[in-house]
Protein backbone atom coordinates (compact mmCIF):
# COMPACT_ATOMS: atom_id res chain seq x y z
CA UNK A 1 0.00 0.00 0.00
CA UNK A 2 1.14 3.57 -0.71
CA UNK A 3 1.47 5.43 2.56
CA UNK A 4 1.92 9.13 3.28
CA UNK A 5 4.97 10.24 5.22
CA UNK A 6 2.78 10.78 8.28
CA UNK A 7 1.46 7.22 7.97
CA UNK A 8 5.00 5.84 7.62
CA UNK A 9 5.94 7.66 10.82
CA UNK A 10 2.95 6.30 12.68
CA UNK A 11 3.68 2.77 11.43
CA UNK A 12 7.27 3.06 12.59
CA UNK A 13 6.06 3.93 16.08
CA UNK A 14 7.29 7.52 15.98
CA UNK A 15 3.93 8.78 17.23
CA UNK A 16 3.48 6.16 19.91
CA UNK A 17 2.02 2.67 20.19
CA UNK A 18 -1.65 3.60 19.67
CA UNK A 19 -1.05 5.06 16.22
CA UNK A 20 1.34 2.20 15.41
CA UNK A 21 -1.37 -0.34 16.30
CA UNK A 22 -3.76 1.69 14.16
CA UNK A 23 -1.51 1.59 11.09
CA UNK A 24 -0.87 -2.14 11.53
CA UNK A 25 -4.62 -2.77 11.66
CA UNK A 26 -5.13 -0.55 8.60
CA UNK A 27 -2.44 -2.38 6.64
CA UNK A 28 -3.69 -5.89 7.52
CA UNK A 29 -7.22 -5.07 6.49
CA UNK A 30 -6.15 -2.95 3.50
CA UNK A 31 -4.00 -5.73 2.07
CA UNK A 32 -6.81 -8.24 2.53
CA UNK A 33 -8.97 -6.08 0.26
CA UNK A 34 -6.23 -4.97 -2.16
CA UNK A 35 -6.48 -1.31 -1.12
CA UNK A 36 -3.84 0.82 -2.85
CA UNK A 37 -3.80 3.50 -0.16
CA UNK A 38 -5.88 5.12 2.54
CA UNK A 39 -8.43 7.94 2.47
CA UNK A 40 -8.96 10.69 5.08
CA UNK A 41 -12.23 10.38 7.03
CA UNK A 42 -14.38 13.19 8.39
CA UNK A 43 -15.87 11.38 11.37
CA UNK A 44 -15.81 8.02 13.10
CA UNK A 45 -18.74 6.11 14.63
CA UNK A 46 -17.34 3.47 16.95
CA UNK A 47 -19.11 0.37 18.24
CA UNK A 48 -17.82 -1.11 21.49
CA UNK A 49 -20.26 -2.62 23.98
CA UNK A 50 -18.82 -4.59 26.93
CA UNK A 51 -20.29 -7.90 25.73
CA UNK A 52 -18.35 -7.63 22.47
CA UNK A 53 -15.20 -6.27 24.09
CA UNK A 54 -15.01 -8.68 27.01
CA UNK A 55 -12.22 -8.35 29.56
CA UNK A 56 -9.71 -8.72 26.72
CA UNK A 57 -11.02 -5.77 24.76
CA UNK A 58 -11.39 -3.56 27.82
CA UNK A 59 -7.80 -4.27 28.87
CA UNK A 60 -6.67 -3.39 25.36
CA UNK A 61 -8.48 -0.01 25.59
CA UNK A 62 -7.08 0.65 29.05
CA UNK A 63 -3.58 0.07 27.73
CA UNK A 64 -4.16 2.80 25.15
CA UNK A 65 -5.82 5.11 27.67
CA UNK A 66 -2.70 4.96 29.85
CA UNK A 67 -0.53 6.57 27.16
CA UNK A 68 0.48 10.26 27.19
CA UNK A 69 -2.21 12.64 25.96
CA UNK A 70 -0.38 13.39 22.72
CA UNK A 71 -0.16 9.70 21.88
CA UNK A 72 -3.64 8.64 22.88
CA UNK A 73 -5.95 11.39 21.57
CA UNK A 74 -8.12 10.65 18.53
CA UNK A 75 -7.58 12.90 15.52
CA UNK A 76 -11.09 13.21 14.09
CA UNK A 77 -14.54 13.63 15.73
CA UNK A 78 -15.34 10.17 17.10
CA UNK A 79 -18.73 9.22 18.51
CA UNK A 80 -20.02 5.97 19.99
CA UNK A 81 -22.71 3.42 19.33
CA UNK A 82 -25.02 2.44 22.23
CA UNK A 83 -23.62 1.20 25.53
CA UNK A 84 -24.38 -2.31 26.71
CA UNK A 85 -25.38 -1.13 30.19
CA UNK A 86 -27.60 1.81 31.14
CA UNK A 87 -25.88 2.72 34.39
CA UNK A 88 -29.14 4.26 35.69
CA UNK A 89 -31.27 1.19 35.03
CA UNK A 90 -29.14 -1.94 35.00
CA UNK A 91 -30.19 -3.34 38.35
CA UNK A 92 -33.87 -3.29 37.35
CA UNK A 93 -32.98 -5.26 34.22
CA UNK A 94 -30.98 -7.90 36.05
CA UNK A 95 -27.60 -6.99 34.60
CA UNK A 96 -24.75 -7.75 36.99
CA UNK A 97 -22.23 -5.55 38.72
CA UNK A 98 -19.50 -7.23 36.62
CA UNK A 99 -21.26 -6.10 33.43
CA UNK A 100 -21.66 -2.58 34.80
CA UNK A 101 -18.01 -2.44 35.81
CA UNK A 102 -16.85 -3.51 32.35
CA UNK A 103 -19.00 -0.71 30.96
CA UNK A 104 -17.62 1.85 33.44
CA UNK A 105 -14.06 0.86 32.53
CA UNK A 106 -14.80 1.10 28.79
CA UNK A 107 -16.35 4.55 29.18
CA UNK A 108 -13.38 5.79 31.22
CA UNK A 109 -10.93 4.48 28.63
CA UNK A 110 -12.81 6.02 25.69
CA UNK A 111 -13.10 9.38 27.44
CA UNK A 112 -9.33 9.36 28.00
CA UNK A 113 -8.90 8.93 24.24
CA UNK A 114 -11.10 11.94 23.48
CA UNK A 115 -14.01 9.86 22.17
CA UNK A 116 -17.41 11.55 22.60
CA UNK A 117 -19.85 9.22 24.37
CA UNK A 118 -22.94 9.84 22.26
CA UNK A 119 -24.14 6.24 22.84
CA UNK A 120 -26.39 6.17 19.80
CA UNK A 121 -26.89 4.11 16.65
CA UNK A 122 -28.84 6.96 15.04
CA UNK A 123 -26.04 9.54 14.99
CA UNK A 124 -27.00 10.33 11.37
CA UNK A 125 -30.35 11.62 12.69
CA UNK A 126 -29.30 13.16 15.99
CA UNK A 127 -25.60 14.10 16.06
CA UNK A 128 -24.01 15.09 12.74
CA UNK A 129 -25.58 13.94 9.49
CA UNK A 130 -23.01 12.90 6.88
CA UNK A 131 -22.69 14.77 3.62
CA UNK A 132 -22.88 13.48 0.02
CA UNK A 133 -19.48 12.11 -0.98
CA UNK A 134 -18.00 12.40 2.49
CA UNK A 135 -15.63 9.56 3.48
CA UNK A 136 -16.33 8.13 6.91
CA UNK A 137 -15.48 5.25 9.22
CA UNK A 138 -18.83 4.11 10.60
CA UNK A 139 -19.07 0.98 12.72
CA UNK A 140 -22.76 0.25 13.04
CA UNK A 141 -24.52 -1.59 10.23
CA UNK A 142 -27.55 0.68 10.51
CA UNK A 143 -25.56 3.92 10.52
CA UNK A 144 -23.37 2.68 7.68
CA UNK A 145 -26.22 1.74 5.39
CA UNK A 146 -28.07 4.99 6.13
CA UNK A 147 -24.97 7.18 5.61
CA UNK A 148 -24.08 5.40 2.37
CA UNK A 149 -27.55 5.02 0.92
CA UNK A 150 -29.69 7.92 2.11
CA UNK A 151 -26.90 10.49 2.24
CA UNK A 152 -24.49 9.26 -0.40
CA UNK A 153 -21.56 9.31 2.01
CA UNK A 154 -18.89 6.59 1.78
CA UNK A 155 -17.96 4.02 4.40
CA UNK A 156 -17.40 0.31 4.83
CA UNK A 157 -18.54 -1.54 7.95
CA UNK A 158 -15.79 -0.43 10.32
CA UNK A 159 -15.84 -2.74 13.34
CA UNK A 160 -14.45 -1.54 16.66
CA UNK A 161 -10.71 -2.08 16.14
CA UNK A 162 -10.78 -0.55 12.65
CA UNK A 163 -12.96 2.37 13.70
CA UNK A 164 -10.47 2.99 16.49
CA UNK A 165 -7.63 2.81 13.97
CA UNK A 166 -9.43 5.41 11.83
CA UNK A 167 -9.92 7.62 14.89
CA UNK A 168 -6.22 7.48 15.79
CA UNK A 169 -4.97 8.17 12.26
CA UNK A 170 -7.77 10.11 10.63
CA UNK A 171 -7.61 7.61 7.74
CA UNK A 172 -8.96 4.25 6.63
CA UNK A 173 -8.05 1.86 3.78
CA UNK A 174 -9.52 2.91 0.46
CA UNK A 175 -11.47 -0.16 -0.64
CA UNK A 176 -15.07 -1.26 -0.92
CA UNK A 177 -17.68 1.45 -0.68
CA UNK A 178 -15.17 4.30 -0.87
CA UNK A 179 -14.81 3.39 -4.56
CA UNK A 180 -17.20 4.42 -7.35
CA UNK A 181 -17.08 1.01 -8.99
CA UNK A 182 -18.19 -0.87 -5.87
CA UNK A 183 -21.14 1.49 -5.35
CA UNK A 184 -22.81 0.42 -8.58
CA UNK A 185 -25.97 -1.64 -8.30
CA UNK A 186 -25.74 -5.31 -9.19
CA UNK A 187 -29.19 -6.57 -8.32
CA UNK A 188 -32.62 -5.13 -9.02
CA UNK A 189 -35.83 -5.36 -7.02
CA UNK A 190 -39.17 -3.74 -7.69
CA UNK A 191 -42.30 -3.08 -5.66
CA UNK A 192 -45.83 -2.41 -6.76
CA UNK A 193 -47.09 -1.83 -3.21
CA UNK A 194 -45.96 0.35 -0.34
CA UNK A 195 -45.17 -0.80 3.22
CA UNK A 196 -47.69 0.56 5.73
CA UNK A 197 -45.60 0.95 8.85
CA UNK A 198 -42.10 0.61 10.27
CA UNK A 199 -42.46 -3.13 10.92
CA UNK A 200 -43.34 -3.71 7.27
CA UNK A 201 -40.52 -1.45 6.02
CA UNK A 202 -38.15 -3.47 8.23
CA UNK A 203 -39.59 -6.75 6.95
CA UNK A 204 -39.07 -5.54 3.37
CA UNK A 205 -35.43 -4.81 4.20
CA UNK A 206 -35.15 -8.22 5.84
CA UNK A 207 -36.60 -10.03 2.83
CA UNK A 208 -34.20 -8.33 0.41
CA UNK A 209 -31.34 -8.86 2.91
CA UNK A 210 -32.00 -12.59 2.90
CA UNK A 211 -31.42 -12.58 -0.89
CA UNK A 212 -28.04 -10.88 -0.64
CA UNK A 213 -25.20 -13.22 -1.54
CA UNK A 214 -22.36 -11.19 -0.03
CA UNK A 215 -21.27 -7.82 1.36
CA UNK A 216 -20.42 -6.81 -2.21
CA UNK A 217 -23.96 -7.12 -3.56
CA UNK A 218 -25.68 -3.74 -3.86
CA UNK A 219 -29.43 -3.81 -4.51
CA UNK A 220 -31.43 -1.16 -6.36
CA UNK A 221 -35.10 -0.92 -5.43
CA UNK A 222 -37.57 0.65 -7.87
CA UNK A 223 -41.28 1.33 -7.54
CA UNK A 224 -41.13 3.49 -4.40
CA UNK A 225 -43.15 6.39 -5.73
CA UNK A 226 -42.54 9.09 -3.18
CA UNK A 227 -39.85 9.58 -0.56
CA UNK A 228 -40.20 7.44 2.54
CA UNK A 229 -39.55 9.19 5.84
CA UNK A 230 -36.20 9.08 7.61
CA UNK A 231 -37.58 6.59 10.15
CA UNK A 232 -38.95 4.33 7.42
CA UNK A 233 -35.57 4.32 5.66
CA UNK A 234 -33.91 3.79 9.03
CA UNK A 235 -35.89 0.58 9.66
CA UNK A 236 -35.61 -0.62 6.06
CA UNK A 237 -31.86 -0.07 6.03
CA UNK A 238 -31.16 -1.45 9.50
CA UNK A 239 -32.93 -4.71 8.61
CA UNK A 240 -31.32 -4.95 5.16
CA UNK A 241 -27.88 -4.36 6.66
CA UNK A 242 -28.48 -6.84 9.47
CA UNK A 243 -30.02 -9.66 7.39
CA UNK A 244 -27.82 -9.13 4.35
CA UNK A 245 -24.53 -7.76 5.69
CA UNK A 246 -25.31 -5.01 3.19
CA UNK A 247 -23.74 -1.54 3.44
CA UNK A 248 -25.47 0.23 0.54
CA UNK A 249 -28.80 0.20 -1.27
CA UNK A 250 -30.13 2.44 -4.00
CA UNK A 251 -33.78 3.48 -4.22
CA UNK A 252 -34.76 4.99 -7.58
CA UNK A 253 -35.85 8.58 -7.28
CA UNK A 254 -35.21 8.61 -3.54
CA UNK A 255 -31.54 8.11 -2.71
CA UNK A 256 -29.04 10.67 -4.03
CA UNK A 257 -27.02 8.31 -6.24
CA UNK A 258 -30.15 6.84 -7.85
CA UNK A 259 -31.96 9.81 -9.39
CA UNK A 260 -31.09 8.54 -12.83
CA UNK A 261 -30.47 4.80 -12.79
CA UNK A 262 -29.25 4.52 -16.37
CA UNK A 263 -25.58 4.49 -15.40
CA UNK A 264 -26.03 2.79 -12.06
CA UNK A 265 -25.38 -0.85 -12.98
CA UNK A 266 -21.98 -2.51 -12.71
CA UNK A 267 -22.69 -4.72 -15.73
CA UNK A 268 -25.70 -5.58 -17.87
CA UNK A 269 -29.03 -4.68 -16.30
CA UNK A 270 -29.86 -7.51 -13.87
CA UNK A 271 -33.11 -9.46 -13.97
CA UNK A 272 -35.77 -7.63 -12.01
CA UNK A 273 -37.03 -9.46 -8.92
CA UNK A 274 -40.58 -8.49 -8.00
CA UNK A 275 -40.98 -8.27 -4.25
CA UNK A 276 -44.50 -9.43 -3.56
CA UNK A 277 -46.32 -8.19 -0.53
CA UNK A 278 -47.25 -11.81 0.34
CA UNK A 279 -43.54 -12.71 0.59
CA UNK A 280 -42.92 -9.91 3.07
CA UNK A 281 -46.09 -10.77 4.98
CA UNK A 282 -44.94 -14.41 5.07
CA UNK A 283 -41.65 -13.27 6.61
CA UNK A 284 -43.56 -11.36 9.30
CA UNK A 285 -45.87 -14.35 9.89
CA UNK A 286 -42.90 -16.72 10.20
CA UNK A 287 -42.26 -15.14 13.58
CA UNK A 288 -45.80 -15.73 14.89
CA UNK A 289 -45.65 -18.14 17.84
CA UNK A 290 -48.05 -20.98 18.64
CA UNK A 291 -49.86 -19.24 21.50
CA UNK A 292 -50.53 -15.72 22.80
CA UNK A 293 -48.20 -15.77 25.80
CA UNK A 294 -46.15 -12.56 26.11
CA UNK A 295 -43.26 -11.62 28.41
CA UNK A 296 -41.68 -8.46 27.04
CA UNK A 297 -42.18 -5.78 24.39
CA UNK A 298 -39.06 -4.00 23.12
CA UNK A 299 -38.67 -0.96 20.89
CA UNK A 300 -35.02 -0.82 19.82
CA UNK A 301 -32.65 -1.70 17.00
CA UNK A 302 -32.52 1.11 16.04
CA UNK A 303 -32.99 3.53 18.92
CA UNK A 304 -36.16 5.53 18.54
CA UNK A 305 -36.25 8.96 16.96
CA UNK A 306 -38.12 11.85 18.56
CA UNK A 307 -41.05 11.20 16.22
CA UNK A 308 -41.21 7.51 17.15
CA UNK A 309 -41.12 8.37 20.86
CA UNK A 310 -43.93 10.87 20.29
CA UNK A 311 -45.95 8.12 18.63
CA UNK A 312 -45.26 5.65 21.44
CA UNK A 313 -46.14 8.21 24.09
CA UNK A 314 -49.40 8.92 22.31
CA UNK A 315 -50.29 5.23 22.22
CA UNK A 316 -49.52 4.78 25.95
CA UNK A 317 -50.99 8.06 27.24
CA UNK A 318 -53.53 7.31 29.96
CA UNK A 319 -53.16 3.53 29.62
CA UNK A 320 -51.61 0.88 31.84
CA UNK A 321 -49.25 -1.86 30.72
CA UNK A 322 -50.19 -5.27 32.15
CA UNK A 323 -48.20 -6.30 35.21
CA UNK A 324 -47.43 -9.54 33.34
CA UNK A 325 -45.47 -7.73 30.62
CA UNK A 326 -42.41 -5.47 30.60
CA UNK A 327 -42.28 -2.74 27.94
CA UNK A 328 -38.90 -1.22 27.06
CA UNK A 329 -38.07 1.57 24.61
CA UNK A 330 -34.50 2.68 23.90
CA UNK A 331 -33.37 6.15 22.91
CA UNK A 332 -30.18 8.19 22.72
CA UNK A 333 -29.32 10.61 25.55
CA UNK A 334 -30.30 13.58 23.37
CA UNK A 335 -33.71 12.12 22.58
CA UNK A 336 -34.21 11.06 26.23
CA UNK A 337 -33.66 14.68 27.21
CA UNK A 338 -36.16 15.85 24.62
CA UNK A 339 -38.65 13.15 25.68
CA UNK A 340 -38.33 14.32 29.30
CA UNK A 341 -38.81 17.97 28.35
CA UNK A 342 -41.79 17.31 26.13
CA UNK A 343 -43.69 15.01 28.51
CA UNK A 344 -43.25 11.85 26.43
CA UNK A 345 -41.22 10.12 29.16
CA UNK A 346 -44.01 10.86 31.66
CA UNK A 347 -46.58 9.25 29.35
CA UNK A 348 -44.47 6.14 28.75
CA UNK A 349 -43.31 5.71 32.34
CA UNK A 350 -46.75 6.63 33.68
CA UNK A 351 -48.12 3.64 31.82
CA UNK A 352 -45.44 1.48 33.41
CA UNK A 353 -42.97 1.42 30.51
CA UNK A 354 -39.18 1.66 30.83
CA UNK A 355 -37.34 4.27 28.79
CA UNK A 356 -33.65 3.42 28.56
CA UNK A 357 -31.04 5.94 27.51
CA UNK A 358 -27.93 5.34 25.47
CA UNK A 359 -28.41 1.60 24.99
CA UNK A 360 -30.06 -0.78 22.54
CA UNK A 361 -31.34 -4.25 23.49
CA UNK A 362 -29.65 -7.14 21.75
CA UNK A 363 -26.21 -5.95 22.83
CA UNK A 364 -27.21 -5.58 26.48
CA UNK A 365 -26.38 -9.17 27.52
CA UNK A 366 -29.80 -10.04 26.13
CA UNK A 367 -29.49 -13.77 26.84
CA UNK A 368 -28.61 -13.14 30.49
CA UNK A 369 -31.29 -10.53 31.14
CA UNK A 370 -33.80 -12.78 29.38
CA UNK A 371 -32.96 -15.57 31.80
CA UNK A 372 -32.86 -13.23 34.82
CA UNK A 373 -36.33 -11.86 34.05
CA UNK A 374 -38.00 -14.95 32.60
CA UNK A 375 -38.30 -13.25 29.21
CA UNK A 376 -38.77 -15.65 26.37
CA UNK A 377 -41.71 -14.43 24.32
CA UNK A 378 -40.94 -10.98 22.92
CA UNK A 379 -42.72 -8.58 20.57
CA UNK A 380 -41.08 -5.76 18.65
CA UNK A 381 -41.65 -3.66 15.54
CA UNK A 382 -37.97 -4.08 14.62
CA UNK A 383 -37.22 -6.77 12.05
CA UNK A 384 -33.54 -6.46 12.93
CA UNK A 385 -34.21 -7.17 16.59
CA UNK A 386 -36.37 -10.25 16.03
CA UNK A 387 -33.73 -11.65 13.65
CA UNK A 388 -30.97 -11.40 16.22
CA UNK A 389 -32.86 -12.50 19.32
CA UNK A 390 -33.75 -15.88 17.85
CA UNK A 391 -30.13 -16.84 18.55
CA UNK A 392 -30.33 -15.53 22.10
CA UNK A 393 -32.98 -17.86 23.53
CA UNK A 394 -36.00 -15.65 22.77
CA UNK A 395 -39.16 -16.41 20.79
CA UNK A 396 -39.56 -13.08 19.05
CA UNK A 397 -42.60 -11.83 17.13
CA UNK A 398 -42.66 -8.96 14.66
CA UNK A 399 -45.68 -6.62 14.77
CA UNK A 400 -46.56 -2.92 14.43
CA UNK A 401 -45.97 -0.49 17.29
CA UNK A 402 -49.74 -0.29 17.77
CA UNK A 403 -50.11 -4.07 18.02
CA UNK A 404 -47.15 -4.25 20.42
CA UNK A 405 -48.72 -1.62 22.70
CA UNK A 406 -52.17 -3.28 22.55
CA UNK A 407 -50.54 -6.56 23.51
CA UNK A 408 -48.50 -5.02 26.34
CA UNK A 409 -51.67 -3.54 27.84
CA UNK A 410 -53.65 -6.76 27.35
CA UNK A 411 -50.90 -8.87 28.93
CA UNK A 412 -50.86 -11.25 25.93
CA UNK A 413 -50.45 -11.13 22.16
CA UNK A 414 -53.52 -9.21 20.97
CA UNK A 415 -55.77 -10.81 18.35
CA UNK A 416 -55.20 -8.01 15.86
CA UNK A 417 -51.42 -8.42 15.97
CA UNK B 1 -0.52 -38.61 -1.15
CA UNK B 2 -4.18 -37.91 -1.69
CA UNK B 3 -4.33 -34.32 -0.50
CA UNK B 4 -6.08 -31.50 -2.39
CA UNK B 5 -5.13 -27.80 -2.33
CA UNK B 6 -7.57 -24.95 -2.85
CA UNK B 7 -6.35 -21.47 -3.79
CA UNK B 8 -7.98 -18.41 -2.26
CA UNK B 9 -6.96 -14.78 -1.75
CA UNK B 10 -4.03 -13.98 0.54
CA UNK B 11 -5.47 -14.05 4.02
CA UNK B 12 -4.74 -13.03 7.59
CA UNK B 13 -2.74 -14.80 10.31
CA UNK B 14 -0.39 -17.77 10.41
CA UNK B 15 -0.47 -21.44 9.40
CA UNK B 16 -2.63 -23.92 11.29
CA UNK B 17 -3.69 -27.55 10.88
CA UNK B 18 -6.82 -29.03 12.37
CA UNK B 19 -10.17 -30.77 11.97
CA UNK B 20 -12.73 -29.12 9.72
CA UNK B 21 -16.28 -28.25 10.78
CA UNK B 22 -18.21 -27.41 7.62
CA UNK B 23 -21.62 -25.76 7.38
CA UNK B 24 -23.88 -24.84 4.48
CA UNK B 25 -24.67 -21.55 6.17
CA UNK B 26 -23.27 -18.12 6.99
CA UNK B 27 -21.39 -16.72 9.98
CA UNK B 28 -21.77 -14.03 12.63
CA UNK B 29 -20.15 -14.37 16.05
CA UNK B 30 -22.90 -12.38 17.75
CA UNK B 31 -25.93 -13.77 15.96
CA UNK B 32 -24.98 -17.46 15.70
CA UNK B 33 -22.83 -18.46 18.67
CA UNK B 34 -23.02 -19.17 22.36
CA UNK B 35 -19.49 -17.90 22.99
CA UNK B 36 -19.45 -19.21 26.56
CA UNK B 37 -20.36 -22.80 25.70
CA UNK B 38 -18.47 -22.77 22.41
CA UNK B 39 -21.42 -23.90 20.33
CA UNK B 40 -23.69 -22.66 17.56
CA UNK B 41 -26.82 -21.47 19.34
CA UNK B 42 -28.97 -20.08 16.53
CA UNK B 43 -31.67 -22.70 16.05
CA UNK B 44 -32.00 -22.46 12.29
CA UNK B 45 -28.23 -22.53 11.70
CA UNK B 46 -26.89 -25.55 9.83
CA UNK B 47 -24.38 -26.17 12.66
CA UNK B 48 -26.85 -25.66 15.53
CA UNK B 49 -25.54 -27.43 18.63
CA UNK B 50 -22.07 -28.11 17.19
CA UNK B 51 -18.95 -27.20 19.17
CA UNK B 52 -16.59 -25.02 17.12
CA UNK B 53 -13.70 -24.63 19.57
CA UNK B 54 -10.35 -25.49 17.99
CA UNK B 55 -11.99 -26.43 14.69
CA UNK B 56 -11.19 -25.17 11.21
CA UNK B 57 -14.56 -23.52 10.61
CA UNK B 58 -15.74 -23.56 6.98
CA UNK B 59 -18.83 -21.53 6.12
CA UNK B 60 -20.30 -19.58 3.24
CA UNK B 61 -20.22 -15.83 3.89
CA UNK B 62 -20.06 -13.37 6.74
CA UNK B 63 -23.46 -12.10 7.78
CA UNK B 64 -24.76 -10.05 10.68
CA UNK B 65 -23.33 -7.02 12.37
CA UNK B 66 -20.09 -5.55 13.56
CA UNK B 67 -19.55 -7.25 16.92
CA UNK B 68 -17.41 -10.03 15.44
CA UNK B 69 -14.61 -7.48 14.98
CA UNK B 70 -14.11 -7.32 18.76
CA UNK B 71 -15.44 -10.79 19.56
CA UNK B 72 -12.89 -12.98 17.75
CA UNK B 73 -10.02 -11.68 19.90
CA UNK B 74 -12.18 -11.96 23.01
CA UNK B 75 -12.89 -15.61 22.11
CA UNK B 76 -9.19 -16.29 21.42
CA UNK B 77 -8.28 -14.80 24.83
CA UNK B 78 -10.49 -17.41 26.53
CA UNK B 79 -9.27 -20.22 24.24
CA UNK B 80 -12.85 -20.52 22.98
CA UNK B 81 -12.28 -19.72 19.34
CA UNK B 82 -12.16 -21.72 16.13
CA UNK B 83 -8.61 -22.52 14.97
CA UNK B 84 -9.24 -20.76 11.67
CA UNK B 85 -12.04 -19.26 9.56
CA UNK B 86 -12.50 -20.31 5.95
CA UNK B 87 -15.25 -18.53 4.04
CA UNK B 88 -16.39 -18.16 0.46
CA UNK B 89 -16.57 -14.38 1.09
CA UNK B 90 -15.43 -12.59 4.21
CA UNK B 91 -16.68 -9.07 4.77
CA UNK B 92 -14.69 -6.23 6.33
CA UNK B 93 -15.90 -7.14 9.82
CA UNK B 94 -14.46 -10.68 9.55
CA UNK B 95 -11.17 -9.33 8.20
CA UNK B 96 -10.97 -6.65 10.89
CA UNK B 97 -11.79 -9.19 13.61
CA UNK B 98 -9.29 -11.73 12.31
CA UNK B 99 -6.61 -9.02 12.03
CA UNK B 100 -7.22 -7.79 15.59
CA UNK B 101 -7.24 -11.37 16.93
CA UNK B 102 -4.45 -12.66 14.70
CA UNK B 103 -6.85 -15.48 13.82
CA UNK B 104 -6.21 -17.26 10.51
CA UNK B 105 -8.74 -16.29 7.83
CA UNK B 106 -8.83 -17.16 4.14
CA UNK B 107 -11.59 -16.47 1.59
CA UNK B 108 -12.33 -16.07 -2.13
CA UNK B 109 -11.61 -19.48 -3.61
CA UNK B 110 -12.27 -20.47 -7.22
CA UNK B 111 -14.82 -22.99 -6.01
CA UNK B 112 -17.52 -23.17 -3.31
CA UNK B 113 -15.25 -24.12 -0.43
CA UNK B 114 -18.18 -25.48 1.62
CA UNK B 115 -18.80 -28.11 -1.06
CA UNK B 116 -15.27 -29.50 -1.31
CA UNK B 117 -14.32 -29.88 2.34
CA UNK B 118 -16.17 -32.27 4.67
CA UNK B 119 -16.63 -32.08 8.44
CA UNK B 120 -13.90 -34.20 9.98
CA UNK B 121 -11.34 -33.62 7.20
CA UNK B 122 -7.78 -32.92 8.36
CA UNK B 123 -7.06 -29.45 6.91
CA UNK B 124 -4.01 -27.14 6.76
CA UNK B 125 -4.60 -23.41 6.32
CA UNK B 126 -1.79 -21.17 5.06
CA UNK B 127 -3.14 -17.60 4.90
CA UNK B 128 0.00 -15.95 3.55
CA UNK B 129 -0.21 -18.29 0.57
CA UNK B 130 -4.00 -18.09 0.51
CA UNK B 131 -4.26 -21.88 0.51
CA UNK B 132 -6.35 -24.50 2.22
CA UNK B 133 -5.14 -28.10 1.92
CA UNK B 134 -7.18 -31.17 2.70
CA UNK B 135 -4.64 -33.67 3.89
CA UNK B 136 -4.70 -37.17 2.47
Amino acid sequence: MNLTEDEENMLAGKQGPARQFAMEQILRVGKFFDARDTVPVAQVHLMADPESLGEEGVMFLEGLAALDAGERTVRVPTVTDPRGVDLDAYKRLGQTEDMANLERRSIAAFEALGVMMTNTCINYQTICPPVLGEHLAFGDTGSTIYANSVMGARTNFEGGPSALAAAFTGRTPRYGYHLDIVRRANSLYTLDWRPDDLAEWGALGAWIGDQMTSYWETPLLTGVERAPTSDQLKHFGAALASFGSTPLFHMEGVTPEAHDIAGLFAGPRPTTVRVRREDVQDLIESYRPADDHLDVVVFAAPQLSLFEIQQLAGLLEGRKISTQVTLIATVSPEIKHAADRMGFSASIEGAGGMLLSGVCFYQMYAREIGEANGWKRLMSNSAKLVNILGGYGYEPMLATMQACVESACAGRIAKAA
Amino acid sequence: MTGRIYQGHTGIGGDVTGEALVGQDNFSARYDLDRIKGTFSRENHDLFGENYVGKILVLNIAKGGVATAWMLREMVSREMAPAALILNFANPIMAQGAAFANLPLVDRFDTDITEVIRTGDDVTVSPQNGTVSVNG
